[in-house]
């Protein structure tokens, strides 16, 4: 049986993360298809039943899901989840769906008088934009998250955002979509494009206005008139009001690395699930984001480890051998022999899954772990996600 | 497999939510198809490098290379598609703008085409697949049989395919325009067939549905279900109730467990054993509600099992024999 890397690994006390009145935001984060909204859910309503004010900044929670938490206004705003609280009447639970399209509008109708924000929102440009740019998803999560940061400070509304992150390709898209987007609106492209509207040279030198003529003639040939004009119309809109796109997208970087924030990495026993988690606790490191640990979903349970998988798939045999030769009452034997070989299965992938956890663990010593047993069925309201709770912090 | 015959096409796009193992099964039915000396291509668009992983090969280029080959004579290729690459592919392909490509990459206008126009994207990744796909129908000598798509999850793959509605939004006329048209011919033609990948548990069978009511209203071609890391129940309609309602029968379980000679713990075997029973009774009560949900959507269907040692190449191999067994390729 292996499994010794992952008992040395620390265990990952949740109950003393969420009570820590110094963290503020909780980041569930990992590969897709984990458990990772039902995750952050989870932590979520622990928290509020333990006394704490907690808002739920989810991304695409399943449907039966939402409904549990109230979610069927999709207004882009928290709402509270009624009768959640502590059992002393502390706490409360607020929950909210990401709206990516609504919240860029709102960025942009934030920054821009009403006749320019009407151009922007218009332009087929923002719109492809906002509606499935490959990193505006995490972009919004992030720029949602600064918000309600704000909102929680200010009114003093919340003591604890956790936010579930999109289901990225890879998990690393999430960290860098801020900064390519700031970077793709602040850069060296868009200030060509908008040059001939800011007047010539400047911010650019004289070598890139060169190379403007031959630039623009080529994007002409490949995109064509229109959707050049087009594309300059955009850029010039969003140039004028998005000035502090990089200041933004840096403040919501400094605020994932800052110590009132922990990261959860969540993860499967599988192959992929967990090497997309190994890449995100070392990224995390690289950039000196708090991690809190790994949740490691969906562990298959042993009732009893004592009856090894050689001994249930002998027994098996015997039994099957004995059925054949002699028949019994009932078919007693052939029940036996079916219930040793589900328990010799359930070994197997409980070893395997073990084995998978264990290398994680070799390769990232000192990550926190908590394994959570895996559940028969999906979960659709709060007892469920109470009793999620419950074995994350068990 | 189902009454329903798994389709035959040109291009196979395998479309399924994330952890239900598309790259897997893309890989395996690339093995299945290239069986009896057929050439097939495995195409990544993701950037993951998930097929050199499965294969155990170093990570792939931007280019097409041999990665196995299938049982009766037969190879299997691979393509990792990167939009950045595919765009400069492009440019040289069609407007012979190698060296412009490369200083527009300088200027960041390559990033700005890949990341920030999805539609610009798309239609890059589905363009080279379709590229791959026309050579076939022109007869050309470095045609495939089948070329295999591992394409985004199912959340995302009706816009994918959808080149065409998400261009026309920025370029409604013009060489783009033309050029996802062009694409669009192939996909949506019946060439192609779109396969996705489940689990039987409900979100994963919740977004094939939704995805088939998606993919079905966007015109695009159905192909078949794969349901995923199926285990075959082992025990009967019946015992699985009794084992539901805890009504097993204790003292004879316990007497054939003294006669394999597994009697001495009875007290706590015999309750472990029963517990293990009722919770496999859940689920198998789970997996038949999903299988009955996705026989509503009358597609043909491939079940392939869960591999209890895992996926590697020899599980490959194994997955590719079930499908031939079942009538794929």
């Amino acid at each position: 049986m292996s499994g010794h890397m992952l008992a040395r690994a620390p265990h990952l006390d949740v109950d003393a993360l969420l009570a820590d009145p110094a963290i503020h935001i909780i980041v569930c984060t990992g590969a897709g298809g984990v458990g990772k909204t039902t995750t952050a859910a989870a932590l979520a309503l622990r928290a509020a039943e333990s006394g704490r004010n907690v808002c739920v900044l989810t991304i695409d929670p399943a449907k039966r899901l939402a409904q549990a938490m109230g979610l069927t206004s999709l207004d882009n705003t928290p709402r509270q989840v009624p009768g959640v609280c502590a059992p002393d009447g502390s706490g409360s639970l607020f929950a909210m769906m990401l709206d990516m399209k609504r919240t860029f509008d709102e960025v942009v109708e934030s920054h821009a008088d009403p006749e320019r924000a009407e151009q922007i929102l218009g332009n087929p440009f923002y719109q492809a934009l906002s509606s499935s740019f490959a990193g505006t998803q995490e972009y919004m999560a992030m720029e949602k998250l600064g918000q309600l940061h704000v909102r929680a400070q200010d009114e003093g509304t919340w003591d604890l955002i956790v936010v579930d992150t999109p289901p990225s390709r890879s998990a690393l898209d999430f960290l860098d979509a801020p900064a390519r987007l700031g970077s793709f609106l602040d850069g060296r492209f868009i200030r060509i494009l908008t040059a001939p509207a800011r007047g010539a040279g400047r911010g650019i030198g004289r070598l890139a206005m060169v190379g403007f003529g031959i630039f623009t003639g080529v994007l002409t040939k490949i995109l064509g008139a229109q959707v050049l004009a087009d594309l300059g119309t955009f850029v010039a809109a969003i140039d004028t009001t998005f000035g502090g796109f990089r200041e933004r997208a840096d403040a919501t970087y400094a605020l994932l690395k800052d110590s009132g924030t922990s990261f959860v990495v969540v993860a499967a026993p599988e192959r992929d699930a967990l090497r997309e988690a190994a890449y995100f606790v070392e990224r995390l490191r690289t950039d000196d984001m708090p991690l809190a640990g790994l949740v490691l979903n969906r562990m298959q349970q042993v009732d009893d480890p004592e009856l090894t998988v050689e001994q249930a798939a002998s027994g098996a045999q015997v039994l099957g051998e004995l059925a054949d030769s002699a028949p019994d009452d009932g078919g007693r034997r052939e029940l036996t022999a079916a219930l040793l070989e589900l328990h010799a299965q359930r070994l197997q992938v409980a070893d395997r899954q073990l084995h998978l956890a264990d290398r994680f663990a070799a390769a990232h010593p000192g990550v926190a772990v908590a394994r959570v047993t895996a559940l028969p069925g999906d979960v659709h309201d709060l007892d469920g996600l109470r009793t999620v709770g419950a074995l994350i912090a068990r | 497999m189902t009454e329903q015959r798994w389709p035959e096409a040109t291009l196979h796009v395998v479309s399924g939510k994330g952890g239900t193992g598309k790259t897997t099964v893309a890989a395996a039915l690339a093995l299945a198809l290239a069986r009896n000396g057929r050439r097939t291509l495995l195409i990544e668009v993701e950037g993951r490098q998930g097929i050199a992983q499965l294969f155990d090969t170093p990570p792939l280029p931007y280019e097409e290379r041999k990665i196995a080959v299938a049982p009766e004579g037969g190879e299997v290729w691979a393509l990792a598609i990167d939009p950045q690459e595919a765009l400069l592919d492009y440019l040289e392909t069609f407007y012979n703008l190698k060296r412009a490509g490369s200083a527009l990459r300088k200027m960041g206008a390559v990033d700005f085409a890949t990341t920030i126009a999805p539609g610009l994207r798309d239609v890059l990744l589905t363009g080279k697949a379709v590229e791959v796909v026309r050579r076939t129908a022109k007869g050309a000598a470095d045609a495939y049989d089948a070329v295999i798509l591992d394409a985004p999850p199912t959340g995302r793959i009706t816009k994918f395919l959808n080149v065409n509605a998400e261009v026309s939004g920025l370029a409604r006329v013009g060489p783009i325009r033309n050029h996802a048209d062009l694409v669009m011919g192939v996909i949506a033609s019946p060439a192609t067939v779109v396969h996705l990948v489940t689990l039987l548990e409900e979100m994963p069978v919740q977004e094939t549905i939704d995805g088939v009511t998606e993919l079905g209203a966007a015109g695009l071609p159905l192909g078949g279900i794969v349901v995923n890391m199926t285990r075959p129940p082992l025990l009967t309609a019946d015992q699985l109730r009794d084992a539901a309602a805890g009504t097993l029968p204790r003292d004879a379980i316990a007497r054939s467990l003294q006669e394999c000679g597994l009697g001495a713990h009875e007290d706590v075997v015999v309750p472990a054993l029963l517990r293990e029973a009722a919770d496999h009774a859940q689920r198998v009560a789970l997996e038949d509600r999903e299988r009955e949900r996705i026989a509503t959507l009358a597609l043909p269907t491939l079940t392939l099992p869960l591999l209890s040692s895992g996926i590697d190449l020899g599980g490959l191999y194994e997955l590719a024999g079930i499908m031939h067994a079942e009538g794929v390729g």
